[in-house]
Protein backbone atom coordinates (compact mmCIF):
# COMPACT_ATOMS: atom_id res chain seq x y z
CA UNK A 1 0.00 0.00 0.00
CA UNK A 2 1.21 3.35 -0.54
CA UNK A 3 2.24 6.13 2.37
CA UNK A 4 -0.74 8.06 1.35
CA UNK A 5 -3.73 6.59 -0.66
CA UNK A 6 -6.05 9.78 -1.69
CA UNK A 7 -9.57 9.77 0.01
CA UNK A 8 -11.99 11.31 -2.15
CA UNK A 9 -15.23 12.30 -0.29
CA UNK A 10 -18.14 11.88 -1.49
CA UNK A 11 -20.59 15.29 -2.23
CA UNK A 12 -23.91 16.47 -0.99
CA UNK A 13 -24.53 16.45 -4.87
CA UNK A 14 -23.87 13.23 -5.48
CA UNK A 15 -27.41 12.57 -6.68
CA UNK A 16 -27.51 14.92 -9.38
CA UNK A 17 -24.40 13.72 -11.05
CA UNK A 18 -26.06 10.75 -12.92
CA UNK A 19 -29.92 10.66 -14.15
CA UNK A 20 -30.12 7.20 -12.63
CA UNK A 21 -29.52 8.64 -9.24
CA UNK A 22 -31.89 11.52 -9.70
CA UNK A 23 -34.68 9.26 -10.67
CA UNK A 24 -33.67 7.15 -7.28
CA UNK A 25 -33.94 10.48 -5.00
CA UNK A 26 -37.49 10.56 -6.72
CA UNK A 27 -38.45 7.75 -5.90
CA UNK A 28 -37.03 8.24 -2.21
CA UNK A 29 -39.17 10.90 -2.23
CA UNK A 30 -42.69 9.97 -2.89
CA UNK A 31 -42.33 8.46 0.96
CA UNK A 32 -43.37 12.01 1.69
CA UNK A 33 -46.81 12.26 -0.10
CA UNK A 34 -47.55 8.88 0.60
CA UNK A 35 -46.88 9.35 4.19
CA UNK A 36 -48.68 13.08 4.46
CA UNK A 37 -51.60 11.14 2.89
CA UNK A 38 -51.63 8.27 5.59
CA UNK A 39 -51.63 11.24 8.05
CA UNK A 40 -54.68 12.70 6.40
CA UNK A 41 -56.65 9.14 6.70
CA UNK A 42 -55.71 9.42 10.80
CA UNK A 43 -57.12 12.45 10.95
CA UNK A 44 -59.96 11.10 9.32
CA UNK A 45 -60.08 8.59 11.49
CA UNK A 46 -58.95 10.38 14.83
CA UNK A 47 -62.41 13.10 13.45
CA UNK A 48 -64.73 10.33 12.77
CA UNK A 49 -64.54 8.89 16.62
CA UNK A 50 -65.22 12.47 17.65
CA UNK A 51 -68.89 11.94 16.12
CA UNK A 52 -71.08 12.94 13.34
CA UNK A 53 -69.97 16.49 13.38
CA UNK A 54 -66.72 15.80 13.64
CA UNK A 55 -66.72 13.30 10.42
CA UNK A 56 -68.88 16.31 8.53
CA UNK A 57 -66.03 18.90 8.69
CA UNK A 58 -63.45 16.95 7.76
CA UNK A 59 -65.01 15.58 4.75
CA UNK A 60 -66.14 19.59 3.94
CA UNK A 61 -62.75 20.10 4.78
CA UNK A 62 -61.22 17.46 2.31
CA UNK A 63 -63.49 18.86 -0.96
CA UNK A 64 -62.13 22.64 -0.05
CA UNK A 65 -59.64 23.36 -3.37
CA UNK A 66 -56.15 23.17 -1.56
CA UNK A 67 -56.97 19.58 -0.13
CA UNK A 68 -57.87 18.56 -3.38
CA UNK A 69 -54.97 19.91 -4.98
CA UNK A 70 -52.82 18.19 -2.26
CA UNK A 71 -54.97 14.48 -2.99
CA UNK A 72 -54.16 14.97 -6.62
CA UNK A 73 -50.09 15.73 -6.07
CA UNK A 74 -49.99 12.46 -3.21
CA UNK A 75 -51.84 11.08 -5.76
CA UNK A 76 -49.65 11.31 -8.74
CA UNK A 77 -46.56 10.82 -6.26
CA UNK A 78 -48.68 7.16 -5.32
CA UNK A 79 -48.76 6.10 -8.91
CA UNK A 80 -45.16 6.85 -9.71
CA UNK A 81 -44.10 4.98 -6.12
CA UNK A 82 -46.19 2.28 -6.99
CA UNK A 83 -45.31 1.73 -10.54
CA UNK A 84 -41.65 1.84 -10.28
CA UNK A 85 -42.25 -0.72 -7.25
CA UNK A 86 -44.06 -3.19 -9.20
CA UNK A 87 -41.39 -3.21 -12.04
CA UNK A 88 -38.77 -4.05 -9.20
CA UNK A 89 -40.67 -7.02 -8.02
CA UNK A 90 -39.42 -9.53 -10.21
CA UNK A 91 -35.72 -9.02 -8.17
CA UNK A 92 -37.82 -8.78 -5.23
CA UNK A 93 -39.80 -12.14 -5.32
CA UNK A 94 -38.70 -14.15 -8.39
CA UNK A 95 -40.62 -17.68 -8.56
CA UNK A 96 -39.67 -20.74 -10.01
CA UNK A 97 -42.54 -23.31 -10.82
CA UNK A 98 -41.39 -26.82 -11.82
CA UNK A 99 -37.86 -25.74 -12.37
CA UNK A 100 -38.59 -23.12 -14.47
CA UNK A 101 -38.12 -19.45 -13.51
CA UNK A 102 -41.58 -17.53 -14.53
CA UNK A 103 -41.26 -14.70 -16.48
CA UNK A 104 -41.09 -11.04 -15.16
CA UNK A 105 -43.50 -9.62 -17.19
CA UNK A 106 -46.07 -12.43 -15.03
CA UNK A 107 -44.68 -11.34 -11.55
CA UNK A 108 -45.62 -7.83 -12.35
CA UNK A 109 -48.44 -8.41 -14.32
CA UNK A 110 -49.92 -9.67 -11.22
CA UNK A 111 -49.45 -7.04 -9.01
CA UNK A 112 -51.02 -4.93 -11.69
CA UNK A 113 -54.34 -7.20 -11.41
CA UNK A 114 -53.80 -7.36 -7.27
CA UNK A 115 -54.30 -3.72 -7.64
CA UNK A 116 -57.02 -3.73 -9.56
CA UNK A 117 -58.39 -6.15 -7.35
CA UNK A 118 -57.94 -4.15 -4.48
CA UNK A 119 -59.50 -1.03 -5.99
CA UNK A 120 -62.63 -2.63 -7.38
CA UNK A 121 -62.85 -4.31 -3.93
CA UNK A 122 -62.66 -0.65 -2.23
CA UNK A 123 -64.74 1.27 -4.73
CA UNK A 124 -67.93 -1.02 -4.18
CA UNK A 125 -67.43 -1.12 -0.43
CA UNK A 126 -67.18 2.79 -0.73
CA UNK A 127 -70.33 3.15 -3.14
CA UNK A 128 -73.00 0.71 -0.32
CA UNK B 1 -3.12 12.22 -40.93
CA UNK B 2 -4.81 9.20 -39.17
CA UNK B 3 -7.45 9.49 -36.46
CA UNK B 4 -6.85 10.19 -32.66
CA UNK B 5 -8.99 10.25 -29.84
CA UNK B 6 -8.18 12.16 -26.39
CA UNK B 7 -8.12 10.81 -23.37
CA UNK B 8 -7.77 12.61 -19.76
CA UNK B 9 -6.62 10.65 -17.52
CA UNK B 10 -6.85 11.34 -13.24
CA UNK B 11 -3.43 10.89 -12.20
CA UNK B 12 -2.10 10.79 -8.69
CA UNK B 13 1.56 10.43 -7.33
CA UNK B 14 1.35 9.61 -3.68
CA UNK B 15 4.85 10.39 -3.18
CA UNK B 16 4.33 14.27 -5.36
CA UNK B 17 0.85 15.00 -5.27
CA UNK B 18 -1.04 16.64 -2.78
CA UNK B 19 -4.29 15.68 -4.98
CA UNK B 20 -5.08 14.15 -8.21
CA UNK B 21 -5.38 15.95 -11.23
CA UNK B 22 -6.40 15.32 -14.75
CA UNK B 23 -3.71 14.32 -17.77
CA UNK B 24 -4.36 14.66 -21.50
CA UNK B 25 -2.98 12.03 -23.71
CA UNK B 26 -4.09 11.55 -27.40
CA UNK B 27 -3.99 8.36 -28.90
CA UNK B 28 -4.49 6.57 -32.20
CA UNK B 29 -8.42 5.69 -32.89
CA UNK B 30 -9.00 2.22 -34.03
CA UNK B 31 -12.34 0.99 -34.48
CA UNK B 32 -11.69 -2.67 -32.43
CA UNK B 33 -9.34 -1.11 -29.65
CA UNK B 34 -11.26 -0.33 -26.24
CA UNK B 35 -10.09 1.96 -23.51
CA UNK B 36 -7.57 -0.56 -22.20
CA UNK B 37 -5.99 -0.61 -25.56
CA UNK B 38 -5.34 2.92 -25.68
CA UNK B 39 -4.16 3.08 -21.65
CA UNK B 40 -1.33 0.43 -22.74
CA UNK B 41 -0.89 2.30 -26.00
CA UNK B 42 -0.18 5.39 -23.45
CA UNK B 43 2.05 3.20 -21.00
CA UNK B 44 4.36 1.70 -23.90
CA UNK B 45 4.44 5.03 -25.88
CA UNK B 46 3.75 7.95 -24.38
CA UNK B 47 4.32 8.30 -20.53
CA UNK B 48 5.51 5.05 -18.78
CA UNK B 49 4.71 5.75 -15.39
CA UNK B 50 1.16 5.73 -16.01
CA UNK B 51 -0.25 2.98 -13.77
CA UNK B 52 -3.39 0.61 -13.45
CA UNK B 53 -4.49 -2.74 -13.05
CA UNK B 54 -5.09 -5.24 -15.65
CA UNK B 55 -4.86 -8.63 -17.02
CA UNK B 56 -6.91 -10.73 -18.80
CA UNK B 57 -8.32 -8.54 -21.74
CA UNK B 58 -11.32 -10.07 -21.93
CA UNK B 59 -14.07 -9.59 -19.09
CA UNK B 60 -12.92 -12.62 -17.09
CA UNK B 61 -9.95 -11.41 -14.44
CA UNK B 62 -12.24 -8.00 -13.25
CA UNK B 63 -8.86 -6.14 -12.62
CA UNK B 64 -9.31 -3.31 -14.86
CA UNK B 65 -12.71 -1.34 -13.58
CA UNK B 66 -12.47 2.13 -13.63
CA UNK B 67 -14.93 4.82 -14.49
CA UNK B 68 -14.57 6.13 -17.74
CA UNK B 69 -17.10 9.34 -18.67
CA UNK B 70 -18.89 8.93 -15.09
CA UNK B 71 -19.75 5.69 -15.68
CA UNK B 72 -18.14 2.49 -13.79
CA UNK B 73 -17.20 -0.15 -16.17
CA UNK B 74 -14.28 -2.87 -17.54
CA UNK B 75 -12.05 -0.71 -19.53
CA UNK B 76 -11.56 -4.03 -21.54
CA UNK B 77 -15.39 -3.99 -22.71
CA UNK B 78 -15.37 -0.37 -23.05
CA UNK B 79 -14.77 0.55 -26.84
CA UNK B 80 -13.06 3.74 -28.34
CA UNK B 81 -16.19 3.55 -31.09
CA UNK B 82 -18.93 4.25 -28.66
CA UNK B 83 -16.86 7.86 -27.39
CA UNK B 84 -15.63 8.53 -31.37
CA UNK B 85 -15.10 12.35 -31.60
CA UNK B 86 -15.74 13.23 -28.18
CA UNK B 87 -13.33 12.68 -25.18
CA UNK B 88 -12.82 9.71 -22.89
CA UNK B 89 -12.02 10.50 -19.42
CA UNK B 90 -11.05 8.08 -17.13
CA UNK B 91 -10.71 8.34 -13.66
CA UNK B 92 -10.07 5.13 -10.49
CA UNK B 93 -13.17 3.54 -9.50
CA UNK B 94 -15.31 5.74 -6.96
CA UNK B 95 -15.76 4.96 -3.22
CA UNK B 96 -11.97 3.69 -2.69
CA UNK B 97 -8.87 5.26 -1.65
CA UNK B 98 -6.90 5.96 -4.74
CA UNK B 99 -3.35 4.10 -4.38
CA UNK B 100 -1.75 5.45 -7.65
CA UNK B 101 -3.49 7.02 -10.66
CA UNK B 102 -5.63 4.57 -11.79
CA UNK B 103 -4.80 1.96 -8.83
CA UNK B 104 -7.51 2.06 -6.32
CA UNK B 105 -6.93 0.52 -2.23
CA UNK B 106 -9.30 -2.60 -2.54
CA UNK B 107 -8.72 -3.55 1.22
CA UNK B 108 -12.02 -2.91 2.65
CA UNK B 109 -13.77 -5.12 -0.11
CA UNK B 110 -11.18 -8.21 0.48
CA UNK B 111 -12.11 -7.83 3.96
CA UNK B 112 -16.31 -7.65 3.47
CA UNK B 113 -16.08 -10.69 0.54
CA UNK B 114 -14.49 -12.73 3.53
CA UNK B 115 -16.39 -11.53 5.96
CA UNK B 116 -20.05 -13.32 4.26
CA UNK B 117 -17.97 -16.58 3.97
CA UNK B 118 -18.11 -17.18 0.78
CA UNK B 119 -17.56 -20.80 0.52
CA UNK B 120 -19.83 -23.77 0.77
CA UNK B 121 -20.53 -25.02 4.33
CA UNK B 122 -21.69 -28.31 4.25
CA UNK B 123 -24.01 -29.86 7.24
CA UNK B 124 -21.70 -32.41 7.95
CA UNK B 125 -18.90 -33.49 7.08
CA UNK B 126 -18.99 -36.40 4.05
CA UNK B 127 -16.66 -39.68 3.69
CA UNK B 128 -15.36 -39.35 -0.27
CA UNK B 129 -17.18 -42.98 0.05
CA UNK B 130 -20.38 -41.79 0.04
CA UNK B 131 -19.74 -40.27 -3.61
CA UNK B 132 -20.55 -36.89 -4.79
CA UNK B 133 -23.19 -34.31 -4.01
CA UNK B 134 -26.58 -34.54 -6.43
CA UNK B 135 -28.10 -31.52 -7.88
CA UNK B 136 -31.20 -30.74 -9.84
CA UNK B 137 -30.37 -28.36 -12.91
CA UNK B 138 -33.29 -26.56 -11.01
CA UNK B 139 -31.10 -26.55 -8.06
CA UNK B 140 -28.27 -25.21 -10.31
CA UNK B 141 -30.37 -22.90 -11.95
CA UNK B 142 -31.61 -20.97 -8.06
CA UNK B 143 -28.57 -19.57 -7.55
CA UNK B 144 -26.10 -19.95 -10.93
CA UNK B 145 -26.73 -16.16 -12.04
CA UNK B 146 -24.71 -15.16 -8.76
CA UNK B 147 -21.85 -16.93 -9.91
CA UNK B 148 -20.32 -15.27 -12.28
CA UNK B 149 -19.45 -12.10 -10.45
CA UNK B 150 -15.83 -11.63 -10.91
CA UNK B 151 -15.03 -8.95 -8.10
CA UNK B 152 -14.70 -6.41 -10.41
CA UNK B 153 -15.75 -3.48 -7.62
CA UNK B 154 -17.55 -1.91 -10.17
CA UNK B 155 -21.20 -2.36 -8.65
CA UNK B 156 -19.30 -0.78 -5.38
CA UNK B 157 -18.55 2.49 -7.17
CA UNK B 158 -21.85 2.52 -8.16
CA UNK B 159 -23.75 2.11 -4.88
CA UNK B 160 -24.22 5.45 -3.02
CA UNK B 161 -24.84 3.49 -0.16
CA UNK B 162 -21.02 2.02 -0.05
CA UNK B 163 -19.51 5.89 -0.79
CA UNK B 164 -22.22 7.20 2.10
CA UNK B 165 -21.48 3.88 4.41
CA UNK B 166 -17.91 2.42 4.00
CA UNK B 167 -19.03 -0.06 6.76
CA UNK B 168 -21.89 -1.05 4.41
CA UNK B 169 -20.93 -4.68 3.48
CA UNK B 170 -21.99 -4.34 -0.08
CA UNK B 171 -23.32 -5.66 -3.35
CA UNK B 172 -20.94 -8.07 -4.64
CA UNK B 173 -20.07 -9.79 -1.14
CA UNK B 174 -24.06 -9.62 -0.64
CA UNK B 175 -25.03 -11.37 -3.63
CA UNK B 176 -22.16 -13.97 -3.11
CA UNK B 177 -23.43 -14.82 0.15
CA UNK B 178 -26.83 -15.56 -1.30
CA UNK B 179 -25.22 -17.70 -3.97
CA UNK B 180 -24.10 -19.81 -1.40
CA UNK B 181 -27.44 -19.69 0.93
CA UNK B 182 -29.02 -20.52 -2.65
CA UNK B 183 -26.89 -24.09 -2.93
CA UNK B 184 -28.49 -27.09 -2.24
CA UNK B 185 -25.32 -28.56 -0.89
CA UNK B 186 -25.11 -25.82 1.53
CA UNK B 187 -25.76 -25.34 5.41
CA UNK B 188 -24.37 -22.20 6.38
CA UNK B 189 -27.00 -19.66 6.44
CA UNK B 190 -27.06 -18.88 9.79
CA UNK B 191 -23.17 -18.80 10.11
CA UNK B 192 -23.38 -16.33 7.05
CA UNK B 193 -26.58 -14.25 8.87
CA UNK B 194 -24.24 -12.50 11.69
CA UNK B 195 -22.70 -10.11 9.13
CA UNK B 196 -25.75 -10.35 6.17
CA UNK B 197 -28.77 -9.67 7.87
CA UNK B 198 -26.47 -7.02 10.10
CA UNK B 199 -26.92 -3.37 9.91
CA UNK B 200 -23.86 -2.90 8.00
CA UNK B 201 -25.01 -5.56 5.50
CA UNK B 202 -28.67 -6.08 3.37
CA UNK B 203 -30.62 -3.14 5.36
CA UNK B 204 -28.06 -0.89 4.76
CA UNK B 205 -29.31 -1.40 1.14
CA UNK B 206 -31.98 0.89 -0.10
CA UNK B 207 -32.50 -0.53 -3.55
CA UNK B 208 -30.94 2.09 -5.37
CA UNK B 209 -30.47 -0.88 -8.31
CA UNK B 210 -27.04 1.20 -9.60
CA UNK B 211 -25.01 -2.37 -8.86
CA UNK B 212 -27.27 -4.46 -11.24
CA UNK B 213 -27.66 -1.37 -13.77
CA UNK B 214 -23.63 -1.65 -14.04
CA UNK B 215 -22.44 -5.56 -13.58
CA UNK B 216 -20.38 -6.74 -16.41
CA UNK B 217 -21.73 -9.87 -16.09
CA UNK B 218 -25.49 -9.50 -15.43
CA UNK B 219 -25.14 -10.80 -11.71
CA UNK B 220 -28.23 -8.65 -10.15
CA UNK B 221 -26.82 -8.19 -6.79
CA UNK B 222 -30.06 -5.98 -6.38
CA UNK B 223 -31.98 -8.64 -6.47
CA UNK B 224 -30.02 -10.94 -4.66
CA UNK B 225 -30.16 -8.57 -1.90
CA UNK B 226 -33.78 -8.21 -1.90
CA UNK B 227 -34.11 -11.68 -1.62
CA UNK B 228 -32.36 -12.05 1.19
CA UNK B 229 -34.24 -9.45 2.76
CA UNK B 230 -37.40 -10.86 2.51
CA UNK B 231 -36.00 -14.37 3.97
CA UNK B 232 -34.21 -12.90 6.93
CA UNK B 233 -37.82 -11.10 7.66
CA UNK B 234 -39.51 -14.48 7.62
CA UNK B 235 -36.26 -16.36 9.73
CA UNK B 236 -36.82 -13.17 11.86
CA UNK B 237 -40.79 -14.07 12.39
CA UNK B 238 -40.17 -17.54 12.93
CA UNK B 239 -37.22 -16.96 15.58
CA UNK B 240 -40.13 -14.66 17.14
CA UNK B 241 -42.61 -16.99 17.49
CA UNK B 242 -40.62 -20.18 18.24
CA UNK B 243 -37.72 -18.90 19.82
CA UNK B 244 -36.25 -22.55 20.48
CA UNK B 245 -36.89 -24.14 17.23
CA UNK B 246 -34.34 -22.09 15.28
CA UNK B 247 -30.78 -21.49 14.30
Amino acid sequence: MSPRPYVRKIQRSWWLHHPRYVVYMIRELTCLFVGLYCAMLVVGLVRLAQGQAAWDAFLAALCSPLVVILQLVCLVFAIYHSVTWFALTPKAMPLMIKDEPVPGSVIVGAHYVGWAAVSIVVLIAAGM
Amino acid sequence: MSETIALEVLRYNPETDNEPSFQSYTVPYKDEWVVLDALNHIKDNLDATLSYRWSCHMAVCGSCGMTINNEPKLSCHTFLRDYRGGVIRVEPLDHFPIERDLVIVMDSFMDKLSSVKPYLIPKEDKPLSTGEYLQSPGELQAFHQYTQCINCMLCYAACPQVGLNEDFVGPAALALAHRYNLDSRDAGRNARAEIVASNEGIWECTFVGACSQVCPKNVDPAAAIQQTKISASVDWLKDLLTPRAHR
